[in-house]
């Protein structure tokens, strides 16, 4: 859907973003992989496709999403202006719902009855679970079962909209050995599945389709900010776990010069500590996992570590190939932002513009908060509000010593 | 010729089955590994698959993933199953040997290095699970040319046009998934795989073997009849898993030798 207007090369025919990407998966997933990427190209070239899911997204997301200029907040920080992309106003409360309607869709065309997903806050996992009841198809999601302690309000959320959500008690119990456990699914029931994953991440095509799904995110962006602002941002600022909203809000201006984009990975309790989940920041090895190669955090024998993050949304050991180029190339610039940081910001936020953000999206809002007061008042960082904080409410309680 | 060549040779020529054992190297215990490969060798193992353990094996069921984390729970790693392999070669030179896991261990070491550590040791052939012969020209180039076979899967769902992409990479043998799924799952389609062999067997020109799902002599039987060799592993590791640490190597010599003989039936009645 994307390719067409722009010059940017990547990925190739096979899926690769220079070194990155690719499909590293086992040959049993070759089949279905490649019936999806023959699919996925029809699909993205036919109008009545595109048509539908531009209705969708109007209709039943509520798109366009706003920018809101955050003025109360841009002067309390007294430098540059910040300007907020609205996705925490979505159906389903974050981005995720874009790429899931797209691939739902997808799935409908290609005759699949039956979709699973995995999830690690649960947010990919309601999303995939609302488009599932939606459509009138049988939803599984995987969850780490240490996440499924952590997010009850979430795995009850998928079990309200019909979903099945199955625990792994594999690994670390967490988002990457849900990964897994839904890789292991769909090799056992290619024939009737459709596998919807929730980031720029795996095997191709899914980087390509996941971000083709998000970019109207960057496209909506470019339109608002020419009429609120009269031109476009400086910087566009978002968080990365996977990296999916900001894949979304970064594509369309990467030809856009001036416009400098910034990735925010969560660094935990430091990224001197070990204790992140921040592989383009700490220069990680790149290695592969899920199906492409990217910059993974492993240990020196290459098995892959656990990370770290209040934000479970960006607790995940890899990051999508793309941003692994992108950074490689100098394109985007990548930090990481702690704990600490983020929940500081999630808290003026609150405060300051009455708007509850969610922990991965508080990681891009802190960036902000550190470089608006070392910009004039003329210029004008973009932020990608990914989602809501809702979900948080829990963690933060949690953070701050109440117990519900 | 590669000894993995050379085996099914002799065992073509004798009219016999190769018997293709996997264990998990360091499971369930990283001593025990060696004692173990001997015990499969005496049992009537022709290859011995030697399991690299990694934190996410995504295309193994839970008993193989159960096997790899008890071995990286003692500590192993590529190096040190290169190590066993070292170890095991000091009493045993023959019995070829392949490893099998995920990509990211090998990337961590560098390919090159892998593949000159994994020559030097004694190992004869490599199947990494994620390296699809697309993703890894390079790499089985350089260890064709080092006297590394690397070892290719084909699936049942494998299009015609994937055996010449397969014949073009491999070398040793092709290692049919005689089921969709993942390692240790239920059942196999015995017609399914009766009617692709030939056709794998004419496109690649390489052995076949066949795994996933073989659980007993009655199965490895029904296979042994249709391919060039029976692969079992998630079979061994319930084996070890249910065994005593003193009697672990004398159960699964013991369970071998069942297969073995189950096998060397198809050969008796063919005669």
């Amino acid at each position: 859907m994307q390719m067409a207007d722009t010059p940017y090369p990547f990925p190739d025919a096979s899926g690769h973003f220079g070194p990155y990407g690719g499909v590293f998966v086992a040959e049993t997933l070759i089949p279905a992989l490649d019936e999806l990427r023959v699919a996925y190209e029809a699909a993205s070239r036919d109008p009545a496709f595109i048509a539908e899911y531009e209705y969708e997204l109007a209709h039943y997301v509520g798109r366009p999403s706003p920018i809101y200029h955050a003025r109360r907040w841009s002067d309390m920080l007294g430098g540059a202006q910040i300007y907020l992309k609205r996705e925490d106003l979505n159906h389903t409360g974050a981005h995720k719902v874009n790429n899931c309607i797209g691939q739902a869709l997808l799935a409908r065309r290609m005759g699949k009855p039956r979709v699973i997903a995995e999830t690690g806050a649960g947010q990919h996992g309601v999303a995939s679970a609302t488009v599932a009841a939606r459509y009138g198809m049988e939803c599984v999601v995987y969850m780490g079962a240490e996440d499924v302690k952590r997010q009850a309000a979430n795995v009850y959320r998928m079990k309200l909209l019909g979903a099945t959500v199955v625990p792994v008690e594999s690994g670390s119990r967490t988002l990457k050995d849900a990964l897994n456990e839904a890789m292991r699914d769909w090799v056992t029931n290619i024939g009737n599945t459709f596998y919807i994953i929730g980031t720029v991440a795996g095997p191709h095509p899914y980087p390509v389709m996941v971000r083709d799904f998000q970019t109207v995110i960057g496209k909506e962006c470019k339109v608002q900010m020419a009429e609120m602002a009269g031109r476009q941002p400086d910087y566009v600022i978002a968080c990365v776990g996977g990296g999916s909203n900001a894949i979304g809000i970064f594509h369309p201006y990467l030809d856009v010069p001036g416009v400098k984009l910034v990735g925010v990975e969560a660094a935990g309790d430091g990224i001197d500590t070990g204790r992140h989940a921040a592989p383009l920041t700490a220069n990680a090895k790149a290695g592969v996992l899920h199906g492409n190669r990217t910059y993974l955090m492993q240990d020196e024998d290459g098995q892959i570590i656990e990370t770290h993050s209040i934000s479970a949304g960006l607790d995940y050991p890899g990051v999508g190939p793309e941003h692994a180029w992108l950074k490689d190339s100098e394109r985007a610039e990548y930090v990481a932002v702690t704990d600490a940081e983020a929940l500081a910001a999630f808290h003026t936020l609150c405060r300051t513009e009455g708007i509850i953000p969610a922990l991965e999206s508080s990681h891009a809002l802190a960036q902000a908060a550190k470089l608006a007061p070392q910009l004039g008042r003329d210029k004008i960082l973009l932020v990608n509000l990914s989602g809501r904080g809702d979900k948080d409410m829990h963690t933060v309680a949690e953070r701050s010593g109440i117990r519900f | 010729m590669s000894k993995i060549q050379a085996s099914f040779q002799r065992l073509q020529a004798a009219g016999r089955k190769a018997l293709i054992p996997f264990i998990t190297a360091g499971d369930p215990d990283p001593a025990l590994t060696v004692p173990l490969m001997h015990a499969l060798v005496e049992g009537g193992a022709d290859v011995i698959e030697l399991g690299v353990p990694f934190s996410d094996p995504m295309a193994d069921g839970p008993t193989i993933q159960r096997a790899s984390e008890r071995a990286l729970a003692k500590g192993m790693s590529l190096r040190k199953v290169l190590g066993l392999v070292r170890e095991f070669r000091q009493t045993d030179t023959d019995t070829p040997v392949v490893l099998m896991g995920y990509a990211n261990p090998i990337e961590a070491m560098g390919q090159g290095a892998f593949i000159e550590a994994a020559v030097a040791a004694g190992v004869d052939g490599v199947l990494v699970v994620d390296y699809p012969p697309q993703e890894c020209v390079e790499f089985s180039t350089a260890a064709k040319a080092a006297g590394l076979d690397p070892i290719f899967l084909l699936a049942p769902t494998s299009l015609d046009e994937r055996f010449a992409e397969v014949a073009r990479a491999g070398s040793g043998y092709i290692y049919y998934v005689s089921l969709k799924g993942v390692t240790g799952s239920a059942s196999i389609d015995l017609d399914e795989v009766a009617q692709r062999i030939p056709q794998i067997r004419a496109a690649v020109g390489l052995p076949v073997g066949v795994g996933f799902g073989i659980r007993d002599a009655e199965s490895a039987r029904c296979i042994g009849e249709l391919a060039d060799g029976v692969v079992i592993g998630s079979r061994i590791i319930e084996e070890i898993e249910n065994s005593a640490p003193d009697q672990v190597t004398v159960r699964v010599r013991d369970f071998i030798r069942g297969i073995r003989s189950a096998l060397d039936q198809i050969g008796e009645t063919a005669r």
